[in-house]
């Protein structure tokens, strides 16, 4: 009971994500699943702030730990940046109307 | 100053919800992507912002700085090099350094901490978050190589026990953890999961089927927004649970649309089974007529309503560009062409889709299964591309074949069929299709892309 108590604005806060994650996301049409998952997937990549926030903890001179530190870091990025960019690469695919011109 | 940090959080996390409400809109997409991306750089700069006013040392903001331009500019790289029909395998290579990324956390913060500095079950979330990031990185690694044809699926039992032993060691030490049944460091045990969880991921997998790889790509998005959110908790940093959850959800709503699509439980695609028919069901001998592409452009040429369905053997034969011009062939005509698309037609959900508007094909031509089965017999002419068992009629009338009871697109149900195939192999579940032997359906046999340019020629000559 008493964890429940300490950390009940975290709860409310994890339910209501759950929530708002599902009701924006179920209205989402098939031909942009793709689009969909790799920009979700891109999002994902938000655990980058995990990652610089725990090398504000990391001793300069422990090599190991910054090593890996930084190879969160560079994961994160990754993820992140070629999320979105492959999102945005898919997408501009997608045009409202049949093109004129040929490729 | 956290004021500042903490009111960016949540205008990241709102760019977030809104970044994914506008991917519901081809229209509005591209923005929503824009919308998002701008977010994530938000939320990124504020916590450096954040970190160099708490005293950051000089030598790990450097290696932040280096980290994230090299990042970005591999990540730029390798996204603006992807063929289209590549797109699963970089999704699923994104996804593993997302996966690795939370590995990578939990172990240094299990370096970084004694044992007695963190509360218990901020330890288990910590550990939570690492074994799905590790499951996660390996999982995807092997879809990966599995998705880029490097890797045969492996269906031997061993692997399936192995996954399952593993999967019961973690769960148990964690458990064993928990209740402190063991005295072991909380380094010890997060090496040891670390390491279980890695080759989970592997196990679990190796043995899942090719036609299955919609739903294991979607679980692993899926399990890394989850690895993601737990982080978040440890932390308990906002955005990194609001993100993760969200792509949790959207994994999961995802992974069961898929299961759906293909008429299989998530447990079973997850212990690598595939139903087999029941026995006794008596083997029909199935009459095919051949056809020739000049037959072919014929009935094209006096069809008033056209169908594509295609599949994904239209896109390992590159057929789509063929496929856009044999549309502005009979556009010319005044012939009516729709494509009809099978939910998990593809290698990924949608994926079709996406390799079609590679092709300059507007999506407004491209139906969805449910939006036009009722009315199928409106087409004078169905032409199936590299596609099989989504069109196979024994799911709809024979209770006896494996596929039965799966969704699927009612080509049968048109005027008349033509099905290009490059010979009489069975599709991805390894059934007969009955719809080679009924009345109206013709088979065309060829490689999708030479043919489809073949009954382009012969059209134009009509």
């Amino acid at each position: 009971m008493e964890l429940i108590n300490e950390n009940l604005d975290t709860i409310y806060f994890v339910i209501l994500c759950l929530f708002l994650g599902i009701e924006v996301i179920s209205n989402v049409p098939a031909i942009l699943h793709t689009p969909l998952m790799s920009g979700a997937n891109a999002i994902s990549g938000v655990i980058l702030v995990g990652a610089v926030i725990i090398m504000i903890k990391v001793d300069p001179t422990d090599y190991l730990s910054l090593t890996l530190g930084g190879l969160a870091v560079l994961l994160g990025t990754l993820n992140i940046a070629g999320g979105f960019f492959v999102t945005g690469r898919m997408l501009s695919m997608f045009s409202p109307k049949k093109p004129k011109t040929d490729k | 100053m956290t004021g500042i940090v903490e009111a960016g959080y949540l205008v990241a996390t709102l760019s977030f919800v809104g970044g994914l409400k506008y991917l519901s809109s081809p229209i509005k997409a591209k923005k929503g992507n824009l919308l998002a991306a701008m977010g994530m750089t938000l939320a990124v700069g504020l916590t450096i912002y954040a970190a160099i006013s708490q005293n950051l040392p000089a030598v790990n903001l450097m290696v932040i700085l280096g980290a994230i331009l090299i990042g970005s500019i591999i990540g730029r790289v390798m996204s603006s090099r992807v063929e289209m029909t590549g797109m699963p395998q970089l999704v699923s290579l994104f996804n593993a350094m997302g996966g690795g990324c939370a590995m990578l956390l939990g172990i240094i913060e299990g370096q970084q901490v004694g044992v007695s500095t963190l509360a218990l079950n901020v330890q288990l979330l910590l550990a939570g978050g690492l074994v799905i990031g590790a499951a996660s990185l390996t999982g995807s690694m092997v879809a990966y190589y599995k998705l880029s044809g490097k890797l045969k699926d492996n269906r031997s039992r061993i692997l399936i026990y192995l996954a399952r032993t593993s999967l019961v060691l973690i769960l148990g030490l964690l458990i064993s953890f928990a209740f402190n049944l063991f005295p072991i460091s909380f380094i010890t045990v997060i090496y040891i999961l670390a390491f279980l969880s890695l080759l989970y991921g592997v196990l679990f997998v190796w043995p899942i089927g090719g036609a299955d790889m919609p739903v294991v790509i979607s679980l692993l998005n899926s399990l890394t927004g989850v690895a993601t959110a737990l982080a978040g908790l440890v932390y308990s940093n906002k955005i990194m649970i609001a993100g993760g959850i969200f792509v949790g959800a959207a994994g999961l709503l995802l992974t069961l649309l898929m299961c759906k699509a293909m008429n299989r439980s998530l447990l079973k695609v997850l212990a690598g089974t595939f139903a087999k028919g029941k026995e006794g069901g008596e083997v029909k001998e199935i009459h095919i007529k051949e056809t020739t592409s000049s037959e072919t452009a014929m009935q094209l040429a006096f069809a008033q309503k056209v169908a594509v369905v295609p599949g994904y053997g239209m896109a390992v034969a590159q057929a789509q560009h063929a496929c856009a011009n044999l549309q502005k062939q009979l556009e010319s005509r005044g012939t009516e062409l729709h494509y009809i698309i099978h939910p998990v037609a593809g290698r990924m959900p949608g994926h079709m889709n996406v390799l079609l508007a590679e092709a300059n094909i507007g999506y407004d031509l491209l139906k969805e299964m449910d939006e036009v089965n009722d009315e199928m017999d409106q087409y004078d002419l169905v032409l199936i591309v590299g596609a099989n068992d989504v069109v196979n009629p024994a799911a709809e009338n024979d209770e006896n074949s494996p596929v039965y009871g799966m969704p699927i697109i009612r080509a049968h149900k048109g005027k008349q069929v033509v099905v290009i195939k490059r010979g009489m192999s069975t599709g991805y579940a390894g059934v007969e299709n009955n719809l080679f032997g009924e009345e109206n359906c013709q088979l065309l046999f060829g490689d999708a892309k030479s043919v489809l340019q073949d009954v382009i020629g012969q059209l134009k000559l009509v």
